[in-house]
């Protein structure tokens, strides 16, 4: 019986020196050496944890299982997030280029929009976030929300973090809070950034708002920390969404897209005035509503409108999410 | 007097479904009117009827070179009010006969009021007395003019509500800003000075409007009618019927469109063919203004009697003046003396200047609204609209800022509302004024000889089709160089909004010597210059000055210079730049060379008109959104709170069954589609088994494994681990380790990383992982830092199996482990699992391979199409030493010397060279010579196994051996 093992076990043995040589290094050495059995076994024989009164191993606690530090970790080492986070650092660098390099032709300015944006700080952070509320900020919260557990699926990770176990919902619940984490990081990494890029370049002058009405610097702050605010708010409907889509595709690329596309599709059909008052059930149709707050008197109506519209889309598609994942057979 | 006759039908529509019914009623009313009430006309009317009648009545009047079908649907509206609406043909206009007399008294003046005593014969309409309607007016630029000459004559007008619209045609076609006296007190005010510069562009379009060719004298025709092409369809939002801007480019278009196709009625071939369907009176003076450029005074007299100005102070009614501010024709100055005029003959003004007029867009839905709420609560309706309520109905004064951003498809725009128009009446403390220094030495200009080239600020009647686009009108602005003399201010630091007519004064004067040049026409504008030098004309305006009386020693005449007014909000490091020129497009200029020295007087510099108030925002909080946002938030605290009780649910345990570490019971899973992956299977496995889950690929391995793991629901049957009935996150599963179909890990991380965040994630103390012993186990060496995607797919496996055995967990359940591990690897392996086992633990492995269970396992269980086949011992299953099969060459022979050998039973002949035996204690090699003895050829002697019989019928490879 070992003679008829030892041929192909050499044989086996070259191929890997040869794939070795070819070019991933290393594989002669992944092997297990006999003594670490032994001490393995050794360990196995005298140590024999208790039991909890559940059933568990000793230890173990639903409660405790993904810790958000540790959700955090396995996120912020992906190179996705990394560079994702770093585009949201460079942009405002590279609005204040295009400005730059533009300013030689003054006269064949788009208008007003990029007077006002070069006007002052406060005035650039509104620039930017106009600029990046159609697709660039749902977008991230797409990413995050979309990717956090169809990426798991599709690194067959998913299960092993079942087998924990970690309760469906407190994954789910631990996933979205991370996610929810990463997206206010960045929603608010943004602006910030935007605001200090601002600060030296265009200085502490007036917020203008899009009506022509001048807010002193400081009220312009405000204004614009509330309009992250309300912004954040806004994006719950993105983050329902994406984390519903998340659980149903093992694809992450799908569950992000999806969400993305859906948020499109609103703004498309935002556009169709023959629609009318249908338009305000669209999720995507108050989100400009936060530029009400750049005035002195600031209407709240929209947002409050706003606010209602995407937290009853994030609650409907948050169920949903929750019902599909504790019911779903996880077959990645 | 009045032949009233009804014709045409009574028409049902219905426009909308939530919209209430609108019923219409056609009649031509016959008027005799002129001085001496002679001259028979025919006015085309049309009756708007609402739900619910009688109800107040609205006079609505078109626009020049419009009809009574081009407010049909700012008619309807205000009829889905509640209104009575009576809408008409002016004289000379759609198919009502006559000649256009430009709201003189005696003509369309008088015929408005016949169609007062026509509505107070309609059921319809509520009458304050015999003969006496209750009933406002409205109406845009000639329809706007004709309500106020309309209040300022008849008494019996309730409320009016004029849009941008004249005060003084002789002051808005003949305008000079410039005055050596004082200005009024007023935001907008004008200097109104005599002996203007003739607006010849605009003044050309209004008289080519009324002078062309009509579609009318067709009785019973069509609607056919200016305009009625351009008509929308739908209830328009942004571009009403009543648009004053279209006349003059529509004109053409509409009558060659003439659905009516009958020849020019006769009635225009009184006059001069030139004269169109204007009376001879105002063909005449219209003649000698644009031949001359200059106006004589029965010309001023004539267009001040057709203007609102000669009847102002008799008006009472309520009134609601609407101004543009995107208006070089009817600009904001005019709406100022007509407030002026009003209020102090004691009437009650309310001024609204939005962002349009007729250089831009008509009134939208909400101005509409406040104006239809504005003579709804003078005539006694109820009010609709929900902006501003509190300032909608009382004297008052809202401006409208429009942003420079688009942030969705509509300019931003917001609004100021100041309690009163300020500088009314003899108490109020007049407008506040700015003051900027200005700086800039005097300049001579030239005004070249014919007046050409020109400068150019606007491009009157360029309409909606360009000007929507504020920003691409302001930028028209041209100045020609050497005619040009500029002022400009400092950058200002904050920012100011300018809401009303900026004055300056300036010092003209003519060089000493040259001839003829006692007077000078200039032209006068305000530029808002941004910080890069592109330069923005707001409002397209420019205010023309002539000034007279200049001494021929060369020395100046000091002048007040109303700039036109605007409102703007000019930035903070913009400068406003007073640009003076000598011509202008849309002027008649004179044609005689000349130079002027324009200079600043003194050093007041600008004094802009600031109207503080507050801006308007609809401040009423949607209450229904704010309960939504209780709701879900309320939803989620709820949810919460169950979610935290059910997971107490009470487990489901054995107590007998918790030392055996699995028991699997009657598991059956099957999908929807129809497939079952397991069917009813059953068995135990007991403390320090190393158990092989045994089957060909698809028998139902790996679902099972998923479902002892909680991540695959059973359709029926029970799992137990340790008793505990396995679920989805069931605490119990925290006991197996487990590695199922393939590794799974972050590939961003190295293997040491993913294998302390893995244990990371089970909250668990670390030091019960053993990292470095499970770590020493998978034996990848320094591969352990490097990141996971560079791993080949046995480096994966042996990192997951190493993952599985963190914890040393109760229950170890590898599924395929040998997959992609090369042989001594394998066989390193076995040994690992059976000495894990040996320490009181328990190993589930699944193969397809029989070698790997017979070599690896101390028990069995053989699946086949998702059921149990054979389970036990491998000892059992696999017959070791006791049943032999010889392959001979005579098969009968063999099978007797067998059987005659004392301790074998159970002797078979397989086939023609095969023999099988049970040997028991019989040693082979006894057997063999018992055999070689006989004579019989052995070839072949080996075990004969039960399993491997079993198993390769089941996988069907049975026969091919």
């Amino acid at each position: 019986m070992n003679a008829r093992e030892h041929g192909p076990a050499e044989r086996g043995r070259r191929r890997e020196a040869a794939t070795g040589a070819g070019g991933t290094g290393g594989g002669h050495d992944v092997h297990t050496d006999p003594a670490a059995v032994a001490e393995f076994t050794e360990l196995a024989e005298h140590e024999h944890l208790g039991v909890s009164p559940v059933g568990a191993a000793a230890g173990y606690r639903a409660g405790r299982t993904l810790p958000l530090r540790v959700e955090l970790a396995r996120q912020l080492g992906r190179r996705r997030t990394q560079l994702l986070l770093g585009f949201l650092v460079l942009l405002p660098f590279l609005l204040v280029l295009a400005f730059e390099l533009g300013s030689d032709s003054a006269s064949q300015r788009s208008g007003g929009f990029v007077d006002l944006a070069t006007s002052s700080a406060p005035n650039f952070v509104v620039f930017v976030l106009f600029v990046s509320g159609n697709f660039l900020l749902p977008m991230i919260v797409a990413l995050f929300f979309g990717d956090t557990v169809a990426s798991e699926a599709s690194w067959s990770s998913l299960k092993y973090l079942l087998a924990i176990p970690v309760p469906r919902l407190r994954l789910l619940r631990q996933k979205a809070l991370a996610s929810a984490l990463l997206s206010l990081f960045a929603l608010v990494l943004l602006p910030a950034v935007a605001l200090v890029v601002g600060l030296v370049w265009y200085g502490t002058g007036q917020l203008v708002s899009p009506s022509g009405e001048a807010l002193p610097f400081g009220d312009g702050l405000v204004a614009v920390l509330l309009a992250v605010g309300y912004l954040a708010v806004h994006l719950c409907w993105v983050a329902g969404v994406a984390l519903f889509l998340s659980v149903l595709t093992d694809a992450p690329l799908g569950a992000v897209g999806g969400a993305v596309l859906i948020s499109i599709l609103s703004q498309i059909l935002d556009q169709i005035t023959a629609l009318e008052d249908l338009r305000d059930y669209l999720p995507t149709h108050y989100a400009f509503a936060w530029s009400d707050l750049l005035s002195s008197e600031a209407d709240w109506g929209d947002m409050t409108r706003g606010a209602f519209s995407a937290l009853a889309f994030a609650l409907v598609f948050t169920l949903l999410a929750a019902r599909r994942f504790t019911t779903k057979d996880i077959t990645s | 007097m009045v032949l009233a006759v009804v014709a045409g039908a009574v028409v049902w529509s219905s426009s909308g479904s939530a919209a209430p019914p609108v019923t219409t009623r056609d009649a031509t009313v016959d008027v005799l009117d002129g001085p001496a009430r002679d001259q028979r006309v025919q006015l085309s009317t049309r009756l708007y009827l609402p739900e619910n009648t009688p109800a107040p009545a609205v006079l609505l009047a078109h626009g020049f070179g419009g009809s009574r079908d081009t407010v049909a649907e700012q008619a309807r509206e205000l009829a889905q009010r509640g209104f009575v609406v009576l809408t008409y043909s002016a004289r000379g206009f759609g198919l009502s006969t006559g000649k256009i007399a430009l709201n003189a008294p005696d003509y369309e003046v008088y015929d408005a009021q016949k169609l007062l005593d026509y509505l107070a014969r309609q059921p319809e309409v509520i009458t304050d007395g015999p003969d006496d309607p209750r009933v406002g007016v409205t109406g845009a630029s000639y329809g706007g003019a004709l309500a106020l000459m309309l209040a300022g004559t008849d008494k019996r007008v309730d409320a009016i509500a004029p849009v941008i619209t004249y005060n003084d045609l002789s002051q808005a076609l003949l305008p000079n800003a410039a005055t050596t006296g004082q200005t009024a007190r007023t935001p907008a005010a004008g200097a109104f000075s005599g002996d203007g510069v003739f607006k010849r562009s605009w003044a050309g379009l209004l008289f080519s409007a009324g002078a062309g060719p009509r579609g009318a004298g067709a009785p019973g025709g069509g609607a056919a009618n200016p305009g009625a092409t351009q008509q929308p369809t739908q209830p328009p939002t942004d571009q009403p019927s009543d648009q004053p801007t279209q006349p003059p480019s529509e004109q053409p278009t509409g009558a060659s469109g003439d659905q009516g196709g009958q020849p020019p009625a006769g009635d225009a071939t009184g006059g001069p063919v030139s004269c169109g369907n204007f009376t001879d009176e105002i063909c005449r003076a219209y003649v000698e203004v644009a031949t001359t450029g200059r106006a004589s005074q029965q010309t001023m007299d004539l267009l001040h009697s057709v203007s609102p100005v000669s009847v102002a102070e008799h008006i009472t009614a309520p009134t609601l003046l609407v101004q543009g501010e995107q208006d070089t024709l009817f600009g904001l100055d005019q709406a100022d003396a007509t407030a002026r005029q009003i209020s102090q003959a004691g009437g009650t003004v309310k001024v609204i200047w939005y962002p349009g007029g007729h250089d831009a867009d008509s009134p939208g839905p909400d101005l509409r609204a406040t104006i239809g709420d504005w003579l709804a609560t003078h005539l006694g309706l109820p009010r609709t609209s929900t902006l501003d309520t509190a300032a909608v109905t009382t004297a008052g004064f809202e401006y409208s800022i429009q942003g420079p951003l688009r942030t969705q498809r509509a300019p931003t725009v917001r609004t100021v509302a100041a309690p009163t128009y300020p500088g009314l009446g003899t108490e109020s403390p007049g407008t506040q004024r700015q003051s900027l220094a200005l700086a800039g030495n005097p300049q001579p200009v030239l005004r070249p000889p014919g007046g050409s080239p020109t400068s150019i600020s606007a491009i009157p009647g360029l309409g909606t089709q360009t000007a929507t686009s504020s920003q691409l009108a302001n930028r028209l602005a041209l100045d020609m160089p050497g005619q040009t003399a500029q002022f400009t201010t400092e950058p200002v630091t904050e920012q100011i909004l300018v809401a009303g007519a900026p004055t300056v004064r300036l010092r003209i004067s003519s060089p000493a010597g040259q001839q003829g040049a006692d007077e000078a026409v200039l032209f006068a504008k305000l530029y808002d210059v941004a910080a890069d030098g592109s330069r923005t004309l707001p409002g397209s305006a420019v205010a023309p000055l002539r000034v007279t009386g200049l001494p021929a020693d060369g020395s100046p005449v000091e002048v007040t210079v109303t700039l036109p007014g605007i409102v703007r909000p000019v930035a903070a490091g913009h400068r406003l730049q007073l640009v003076v020129t000598t011509t202008d497009l849309a002027y008649a200029t004179p044609v005689q060379p000349a130079t002027h020295v324009v200079a600043l007087a003194g050093d007041q510099g600008l004094a802009l008109p600031v109207v503080p108030g507050r801006t308007v925002t609809a401040d009423s909080l949607p209450t229904g959104a704010l309960w939504g946002i209780g709701v879900v938030l309320a939803v989620c605290l709820v949810l919460g709170l169950v979610s935290l009780v059910r997971r107490r649910h009470p487990e489901d345990v054995a107590e007998d069954l918790t030392g055996v570490p699995l028991v699997i019971d009657g598991l059956t899973k099957s999908y929807p589609g129809g497939l079952t992956a397991v069917r009813d299977l059953s068995f135990r496995v007991e403390r320090g088994q190393v158990l092989g889950l045994l089957g060909p690929n698809g028998a139902g391995k790996t679902t099972t494994l998923r479902m002892l793991m909680g991540l695959v629901r059973p359709t029926e049957g029970s799992i137990r681990v340790f008793g505990h009935q396995v679920s989805p996150g069931a605490p119990v599963l925290s006991r197996i380790g487990s590695f199922v179909e393939g590794a799974g890990f972050l590939p961003h991380l190295s293997g040491a990383a993913n294998l302390r965040l893995y244990w990371a994630a089970t909250g668990r103390p670390e030091e019960q992982a053993h990292f470095d012993e499970a770590l020493e186990i998978a034996g990848l060496g320094s591969a352990v830092y490097r990141k996971v995607r560079t791993y080949s797919q046995g480096m994966r496996q042996r990192l997951a199996i190493a993952q599985a055995m963190l914890g040393l967990p109760d229950l170890l359940v590898l599924d395929e482990p040998a997959n992609g591990l090369d042989p001594p690897q394998i066989h390193q392996m076995r040994a690992v699992l059976r000495r894990y086992a040996a320490t009181g633990r328990t190993v589930l492995v699944s193969s397809h391979l029989l070698a790997e269970v017979e070599q690896t396992c101390s028990h069995v269980v053989v699946m086949h199409r998702g059921q149990l086949v054979a389970a036990g011992p491998v000892g059992e299953i696999v017959a070791d030493g006791g049943e032999v099969s010889f392959r001979v060459d005579d098969a009968e022979t063999a099978a007797r010397v067998l059987r005659e050998l004392p301790g074998v039973t159970k002797v078979t002949v397989a086939g023609p060279d095969q023999v099988h035996a049970e040997l028991d204690a019989v040693p082979r090699a006894t057997a063999v010579a018992s055999l070689v003895r006989a004579d019989v050829a052995v070839e072949q002697v080996s075990p004969r196994r039960r399993l491997e019989d079993v198993f390769l019928e089941l996988v069907g490879e049975g026969a091919a051996r």
